[in-house]
């Protein structure tokens, strides 16, 4: 199998990137909340050329929107390589593994497994959650089917298996804080092939998860890419460090962020005057994780703005992206 | 023991209109230890309601019994006579309860004044806390005694999901994140390397998820041939 791949696991695009030690890029895209799909084909345009593969979330915050595949298949349609998102809230491990068929015949390639944020956050706080597998039996299950051509439960898979390069996430700044590189090494062994962290705004806090990940030598094992992202707003920068569970936004970040609309009266240009240090702040988490050893590339998490990735990928240094990616 | 609490009496109240002779049925264990379906309970409700249909102008008879466990046969039988004279019961026991006497008397319209919560512990006076879910194949050995299918609000098997924080789950601060949980007394007792094994996917099938469950014990049965 791995013949017809010339030494690759998966006909991943973003496989193909990590592999070849170029410095990797992702983004992402957020389905709508209704069913147009002209929205994801605007937003694959501001993306296109800019990121070598895209998430696309599923049910992002426990809140209804399209399809993580039916959207992925816009966006793929529109020349971008998605990586599905697919939490374990939502569905039970038949509906998942038919949704995994689905995709690959669809001509996707990168999953990436999450747990899901509870759904007491989202828009149907009524609902019954699933949770009948965990993220890191999602990896397995994922793995099972590519590696051994075999369901969850073990029966074979005849003919076409599904073969995603697998995904899952890590947040270096929850609790407990000893146990996430342990736990991001349980998710190496389960087979995940890359991984993508939350948000990173604290940096020192950052470097000392990435040592522990190479004390274990777990960078070895698993492509990690570091999640960063542009702050819109000082009330954006606020909301994230005193709202969101697991996100440590520092001090100084918030500052910055009030700094840079102080003295201008004007709301639209104080707002844009936001946004600029929004970015520059990225621009220079970027460089930063560059720098710091096990880290194979960024993930950026423009949410709602995703018309920022191609500025900050250029101020980056990260412009063009290799394999055709980056022809606009 | 089985946690439950009454509910609104107004509930109650749409749910035995019509009857004129109510009978409240207690039950003498788990609901009488958390306060909410006991001898006391029983005998508050039957008066609340009483009064409350007077007040309406349809006076209605209520009384109250308790027996001592709801939900076996030979218990409930002690109050058939007092059952014979009403035109409904309403249950405070457990689920259970309500089904135990709705079986034993099936002319009867039997209803539920409580709604059971979950199985768990009072942790401190008049608090209770979720301790089992009845998953039916018990994993607390390899979790330092804290269960995740009870306690986790995700019910993860390998290890605390990116929401938890300060010993908190993120879905409020009041609730425990029970990955923290296990892996401080884990490490309290020096056996951090059982989280670092993959736990593989449940097998509900023990779980509800197979269907209503049953345990059959040939060696305790009087009629093992016997139909049930």
């Amino acid at each position: 199998m791995s013949s017809a791949n010339n030494g690759f696991r998966t006909e991943s695009r973003l496989e193909r990137v990590l592999r070849s030690g170029t410095f990797a890029v992702t983004a992402e895209l957020g389905p709508p909340k209704n069913a147009d799909p002209a929205v994801i084909r605007q937003k694959a345009g501001l993306l296109r050329g800019w990121a070598d593969a895209v998430n696309i979330t599923d049910n992002q915050t426990a809140i209804v929107r399209m399809s993580s595949i039916a959207a992925g298949k816009l966006a793929f349609d529109e020349g971008l390589e998605p990586i599905i998102q697919m939490t374990c809230r939502d569905r039970n491990r038949l509906a998942m593994q038919a949704d995994i068929l689905g995709a690959y015949a669809l001509g996707l390639r990168n999953l990436l497994c999450l747990t899901g944020d509870h759904h007491s956050f989202g828009n149907h706080p009524q609902a019954k959650n699933v949770h009948d597998l965990d993220s890191t039996q999602l990896i397995q299950m994922v793995v099972g089917l590519r590696d051994h051509a075999a369901f969850q439960s073990g029966e074979e898979i005849k003919g076409v298996a599904p073969r995603f390069f697998v995904g899952a996430a890590e947040n270096p700044f929850a609790d407990p804080a000893d146990f996430r590189p342990l736990r991001l090494g349980k998710k190496a062994r389960a087979g995940a092939d890359f991984v993508q962290t939350q948000l990173v705004y604290n940096v020192p806090r950052f470097r000392e998860f990435m040592a522990r990940v190479c004390d274990l030598g777990v960078d070895k094992q698993i492509y990690l890419l570091a999640g960063v992202g542009p702050l819109k707003s000082l009330g954006a920068a606020k909301y994230m460090r005193d709202k969101v569970p697991g996100l440590d936004v520092p001090n100084e970040i918030v500052e910055r962020m009030e700094a840079a609309g102080k003295g201008i009266d004007e709301k639209k240009a104080k707002a844009e005057a936001a946004k600029r240090v929004g970015i520059d702040i990225c621009v220079e988490l970027i460089q930063q994780m560059r720098e710091i050893p096990g880290v194979a590339g960024v993930h950026i998490m423009a949410i709602e703005w995703e018309e920022a990735v191609e500025e900050i990928v250029t101020r980056a240094g990260l412009a063009p992206r290799p394999n055709g990616s980056a022809a606009k | 023991m089985i946690v439950a609490e009454q509910k609104p009496l107004e509930e109650i109240r749409n749910l035995i209109r019509g009857a004129e002779k109510v009978l409240v049925v207690g039950c003498g264990t788990c609901v009488t230890v958390c306060f909410s379906g006991g001898e006391k309970e029983a005998g508050i409700l039957a008066s609340a309601v009483r009064m409350a249909s007077r007040v309406d102008g349809r006076p209605q008879q209520v009384t109250h019994a308790v027996v001592q466990r709801q939900c076996e046969w030979e218990y409930i039988d002690a109050v058939r006579d007092q059952v014979r004279e009403a035109d409904l019961i309403v249950s405070l026991g457990c689920g259970v309860g309500v089904q135990a006497l709705a079986e034993r008397f099936p002319e009867k319209i039997v209803v539920p004044g409580l709604n059971t919560a979950f199985m768990g512990m009072p942790v401190e006076q008049g608090v209770w806390s979720e301790r089992c879910q009845a998953c039916g194949n018990c994993l607390l050995g390899l979790t330092g005694g804290v269960c995740p299918i009870a306690r986790c609000s995700k019910q993860l098997l390998n290890g605390p999901c990116g929401g938890s924080v300060d010993g908190h789950c993120e879905i409020n601060a009041d609730t425990d994140c029970a990955w923290q949980l296990i892996y401080d007394r884990l490490k309290a007792q020096g056996r951090l390397d059982l989280l670092l094994e993959i736990q593989p996917a449940k097998d509900w099938r023990t779980s509800r998820d197979g269907g209503p469950r049953k345990i059959v014990r040939e060696d305790l049965r009087l009629n093992p041939t016997g139909s049930d």
